[in-house]
């Protein structure tokens, strides 16, 4: 099965052309990556057609896309989204949403694992992982010192994702999700033909908005 | 026969258009689906720009599959595909820009990153035909308020004036807040202003004195003003007159934006005239801007309501002319551009 994989939760800009066979893990045909918070909007939609050209493949040979739903601070979170979303009703193939977190998690399998990505504002979105990679706590969104007041009660033993705050954890697996990540990730929704769920962004925190209060007064009593 | 897609994602609509450009250069409408995020905005009293852009990617394909549906065309029946990239707010903007460009690379046809203020013009061609060149385009919403000389709509767009504070429709907002209207202010204080005497209350004309910028704008000391007027009723303990300080208000925008526009019209020789935007539908703007340029021999244009507000048809249309005119493609790399300056019909 040909998978286009795409992510733009965190700085990284993701696009990845996979073969997923019927079993054992995906194989990565093409990939392009650049790491800039401020080019998924402009890079990603190139980024795709190139990694399809380096793997000798068609837009229309493409049997599904998995796209990385967040946590995602930034604004491109929505580019990958859309881009996937486009592309999904274009093509007319299944769009699989993976949350990002997950991602990274798959391709750190062993220990209870902790993930954590950049949430700016200085917080964190994280997410615990058990040993056989089922998802136990998150994602979520906190400080991270708060965080690490938390890993024991968690029970992780190892950490992945971004390298933004010393847990003392031995630190492993991907910074960002890489389509290998993203296409473990949903292996067994894709194998099983599944419908895919809600293509709808973890953004965890409400917009920033304030509802007006009483009308200022402009002129001076 | 080209048949041409537009997304629009500005401002607060999702707007996905669908025309087709015939051989002989005429543009026909067959599809103009909107999607507003305005109800939610409507508690903060202005758009919030987060929100508009979570709504927008809600939207964007269940748009799109809506005006496809309407016009019973295919996806894989598009020639072109226009997309606002700007100006606008920078978040909404990413998100059609996104999804256009992932269509475009999907179906394999050219991509025209647009300027929303052409699509404003653009759109009257929709109803009215092609433009003379050249023509003089007044755009008022809640987003800008502009004078543009128009001589060619694919490639030759000039600013000769702007507002230097808020658009008309923000001053619309503003003002309503100060009445306790609803928001969006613009049809609240139409209403009310047709009851009340345009006369009652004499509020400033905003850049009308003898040494200032000759085509600009500016509401806020009008928005100013109201507020200050009413607040003086309000502190004396004397009932405010809704409908006439409504009424007043409104004349004194209908006034400033009209006779500067006939004037920039004389100034530079210009017979065609169109008003376009969302405060376009203004009843006492539009009808101000029809006796004054039947006084001055211009010929008036204005698109019906549903095509001055931010749509996709209007982008559509706008990439049609782009098509007709043998305009170049974007490239694949194309991104928002919140700042886009109008002389940048396409980028
Ligand atoms: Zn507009």
């Amino acid at each position: 099965m040909l998978v286009l994989a795409v992510d733009t939760s965190t700085p990284a800009v993701t696009a990845g052309v996979l073969d997923l066979p019927a079993d054992g893990p995906p194989t990565l045909l093409a990939e392009r990556v650049t790491v800039d918070a401020k080019a998924h909007g402009e890079l990603l939609t190139p980024h795709v057609r190139d990694a399809l050209a380096a793997a000798g493949k068609a837009l229309a040979e493409v049997d599904a896309v998995v796209c990385g739903t967040g946590p995602g601070p930034f604004t491109g979170l929505r580019a990958g989204m859309v881009t996937a979303a486009a592309l999904g009703h274009a093509l007319d193939r299944p769009v699989h949403p993976v949350c990002s977190l997950d991602a990274i998690a798959a391709e750190a399998p062993g220990d209870p694992l902790l993930v954590v990505t950049d949430a700016r504002r200085r917080e964190v979105y994280w997410a615990a992982y058990g040993p056989g990679g089922a998802r136990t706590a998150g994602p979520d969104v906190v400080a991270p010192a708060e965080l690490a007041g938390r890993l024991a009660e968690l029970g992780v033993t190892r950490v992945a994702g971004a390298r933004i705050f010393d847990f003392g954890l031995p630190v492993v697996g991907p910074e960002h999700p890489t389509p290998v990540g993203l296409v473990t990730a949903a292996a067994a929704v894709l194998r099983a033909g599944a419908e895919p769920g809600d293509l709808t962004p973890l953004y965890l925190r409400r917009p920033d908005a304030v509802e007006p209060g009483a009308r200022k007064r402009v002129s001076r009593a | 026969m080209t048949i041409v897609l537009g997304i629009e994602s500005s401002c607060d609509e999702t707007g996905v258009g669908l025309v087709r450009l015939d051989g002989d250069g005429r543009l026909e409408l067959l599809a103009d689906e909107v999607a507003s995020s305005v109800e939610q905005h409507a508690r903060f009293g202005g758009v919030v720009p987060e929100v508009a852009s979570r709504a927008h990617l809600e939207a964007m394909v269940p748009t799109m599959r809506r005006a496809f549906e309407v016009a019973g065309l295919k996806l894989s029946d598009v020639d072109a595909i226009a997309v606002t990239s700007g100006p606008g707010l920078a978040g909404a903007l990413l998100v059609g820009v996104s999804a256009a460009k992932a269509y475009a690379l999907s179906l394999g046809v050219p991509l025209y990153g647009a300027n929303h203020l052409a699509g404003h013009v653009a759109a009257d061609t929709l109803e009215h035909g092609p433009l003379p060149s050249p023509c003089l385009a007044l755009l008022v919403s809640g987003g800008h308020s502009q004078l543009l000389r128009v001589d060619d709509l694919a490639t030759r767009i000039t600013e000769i004036g702007s507002t230097i504070d808020d658009a008309a429709g923000e001053a619309y907002d503003k003002v309503a807040r100060v009445l306790g209207l609803p928001y969006p202010g613009g049809p609240p204080i139409d209403r009310a202003a047709r009851r009340g005497n345009p006369r009652a209350i004499a509020f400033p004309r905003g850049l009308t004195g003898p040494r200032d910028a000759e085509y600009d704008f500016s509401f806020s000391g009008l928005k100013t003003a109201v507020a200050r007027w009413v607040e003086a009723r309000e502190r004396d303990g004397e009932e405010v007159p809704l409908d006439d300080v409504a009424a007043s208000f409104q004349e004194a925008v209908a006034d400033v934006l009209t006779a500067k526009a006939v004037r920039a019209a004389e100034r530079f020789d210009i017979g065609t005239m169109v008003v376009s935007g969302g405060v376009a539908a203004n009843s006492r703007i539009k009808a101000l801007a029809a006796e004054r340029c039947a006084a001055a021999g211009i010929t008036l244009r204005v698109p019906k309501p549903r095509l001055c507000t931010d749509n996709g048809a209007m982008v559509a249309a706008l990439g049609a002319h782009l098509v007709a005119a043998g305009v170049e493609p974007s490239s694949l790399d194309l991104s928002a551009t919140p700042g886009l300056p109008v002389s940048t019909v396409s980028v």
